[in-house]
């Protein structure tokens, strides 16, 4: 993170809480390397979205992260027609994936226009350097 | 997952027993108190929380000196020994503050009758005062955005990054997904923001009193989030609103005709975020206010076609219409055809709802304005009345951890 960095102005990082919730660290260092991991228990096989210590089902503290195809289907969207934030002129899409594994994540569209955005459309992740100090998940219609 | 919700299928007999909830029918909201609604109070938010609880301590007819128990959100920001201090309450014997923003109004209530209940205080009032409109708007993604470099909460770490930074997109997230699951029109959904207009042109103290709209108005206003439009968002306010709570032996002296609790409940359903459960089976239903709404009905032993008029709350005109499907006032994808035209939300309608204006004409007060307004109905004096009024059910904000009351003339 730079020193000039400002969240009232430039895309707000992603959190890391390493005293709070530690469990985001390895999803962010997984985006950063190209890579979307997911959080699986590895007792019961439950899908952990987000990330967390323990199962809430099984209460296992085992877990395994698994790399995600990256392929999904949008299960909903919204669409900001004014700016929410100086970092995000309008109009601006926010998406909610469905992934082929079943976890949610929201994230946003490259290479489509808002106003094509639709409910069921298949789309497939990318990576985005945003910044000097981060890497995003993004999606793109899939081919 | 929520396998109660998906099948509707509320397990009555695995919740505490009824004859042993201390709260019902044994605690009652005896006074109620506000300042003006204003888009710019030109106040600070310590002297509206004074103005409202000294207008509600009056209401129950009742001496500063009696209150000995305060309750409040923990967004609200004014210090309460300071409060103490400004209001004169010589020694203060309970306290406590409910989380979850706007879903923990109905919550305040709840803890506010536990207390008296079970004898720990004998008047605790519950307030809220905020300068919402002029000081800090919770619908400005800069402000959200710093707060993020501060905030404890977890998930918006992971949404923040893509601009998702605001209550409207979270709201528009759910409404979009229940438009695609229900096939609902975009230009249908206006009736209820149109409703709560009328309602507000017969309460002085609304914000949007004196402004009425048609349904063009309400579509020709800007799109804010696409699913959503101008008027299907509250309105931001400045002001501050006060309630006493005291046992149903007391209520009976009180200057007011009582309302009494018949019931009061909290939930927070497995996998729920702030606003932004999307990992849920359902994104497109509030299982929050669901479970809040069985467990009132198990309790009061009424169901929805025994409210005489429900106060739900609604931060966006979709909140308050997913509500009515699941408190059961309809079926689920049923809200809007249920709001068409008007007519069973209105004064005289089979359920009339937030007959004030609720959050998006009266005034966002973070629900408690809602609770106000239930009061005045079961004593008769709103100003949209309605008529033999003997139930009401009120409700806290939706699509977080939620809370909600039923309470009875």
């Amino acid at each position: 993170m730079t020193s000039s960095y400002d969240p009232t102005r430039d895309v707000p990082r992603p959190a890391r809480w390493e005293v709070l919730y530690r469990s985001s660290g390895p999803f962010w260092d997984g985006v950063a390397s190209g890579k979307l991991l997911l959080q699986r228990c590895a007792s019961c096989a439950r899908w952990l979205t987000p990330p967390r210590p323990m199962c809430p089902g099984c209460q296992s503290r085992e877990h395994e992260w698994v790399q995600s195809t990256g392929r999904g289907t949008v299960h909903s969207f919204a669409t900001y027609r004014h700016a929410p934030h100086p970092a995000f002129p309008a109009p601006h899409s926010v998406v909610l994936v469905e992934l082929e594994e079943g976890p949610r994540l929201v994230s946003s569209l490259v290479g489509i226009a808002p106003e094509n955005i639709a409910v069921g459309q298949a789309v497939e992740v990318v990576f985005t350097h945003a910044a000097d100090d981060f890497t995003l998940f993004q999606f793109k219609p899939a081919a | 997952m929520l396998d109660e919700y998906r099948t509707k299928s509320y397990q009555a007999h695995l919740r505490p027993a009824v004859d042993e909830n201390l709260i019902k029918d044994n605690v009652a909201i005896i006074g109620i108190g506000q300042t003006a609604f204003s888009r710019n109070s030109q106040r600070d938010e310590l002297d509206l929380a004074c103005e409202a609880i000294k207008n509600a301590v009056d209401d129950a007819g009742l001496s500063i000196s009696d209150i000995d128990g305060l309750e409040a959100l923990t967004l609200d920001r004014v210090s309460m020994p300071t409060l103490i201090g400004s209001l004169g309450i010589p020694n203060l014997r309970f306290t406590s503050e409910v989380s979850f923003g706007g879903g923990g109004a109905c919550a305040t209530v709840m803890h506010a009758a536990a207390a008296v209940a079970t004898g720990l205080a004998d008047y605790v009032v519950c307030y809220r005062s905020l300068n919402e409109a002029s000081g800090h708007r919770y619908g400005r993604g800069d402000g959200y955005a710093e707060y993020l470099s501060k905030a404890p909460t977890l998930h918006y770490g992971y949404y923040f990054p893509y601009g998702f930074l605001t209550p409207l997109a979270w709201a528009g997230m759910y409404a979009r997904r229940w438009m695609h699951e229900y096939g609902i029109k975009l230009d249908n959904t206006g009736w209820y923001s149109l409703v709560l207009r009328e309602y507000a042109q017969k309460n002085p103290n609304a914000i949007f009193y004196g402004k009425p709209m048609t349904y063009q108005d309400y579509l020709d206003a800007p799109m804010i989030v696409e699913p959503l439009r101008l008027f299907d968002c509250c309105v931001d306010t400045d002001g501050a609103v006060a309630l006493v709570v005291t046992t149903a032996d007391r209520a009976r002296d009180a200057k007011q005709s009582p309302a009494y609790i018949m019931a009061a409940a909290q939930s927070i359903p497995i996998e729920t975020e702030i606003q932004t459960s999307y990992n849920r089976p359902i994104v497109s239903g509030l299982p929050e206010t669901w479970y809040v709404g069985q467990e009132l009905y198990r309790i009061s032993g009424l169901g929805p076609g025994d409210i005489d008029v429900a106060e739900l709350y609604d931060p966006f005109s979709f909140g308050g219409i997913i509500q009515l499907e699941e408190l059961g006032f309809c079926g689920r994808g049923e809200g809007v055809d249920f709001c068409e035209g008007g007519d069973r939300i209105r004064v005289d309608g089979e359920l009339p709802l937030n007959t004030a204006g609720g959050l998006l004409s009266e005034a966002y007060i973070h629900g408690f304005n809602l609770i106000a307004e239930a009061v005045r109905q079961l004593r008769g004096t709103a100003t949209s009345q309605v008529a033999g009024a003997e139930t009401a059910l009120v409700t806290a904000g939706p699509g977080l951890p939620t809370s909600g009351l039923i309470l009875r003339k």
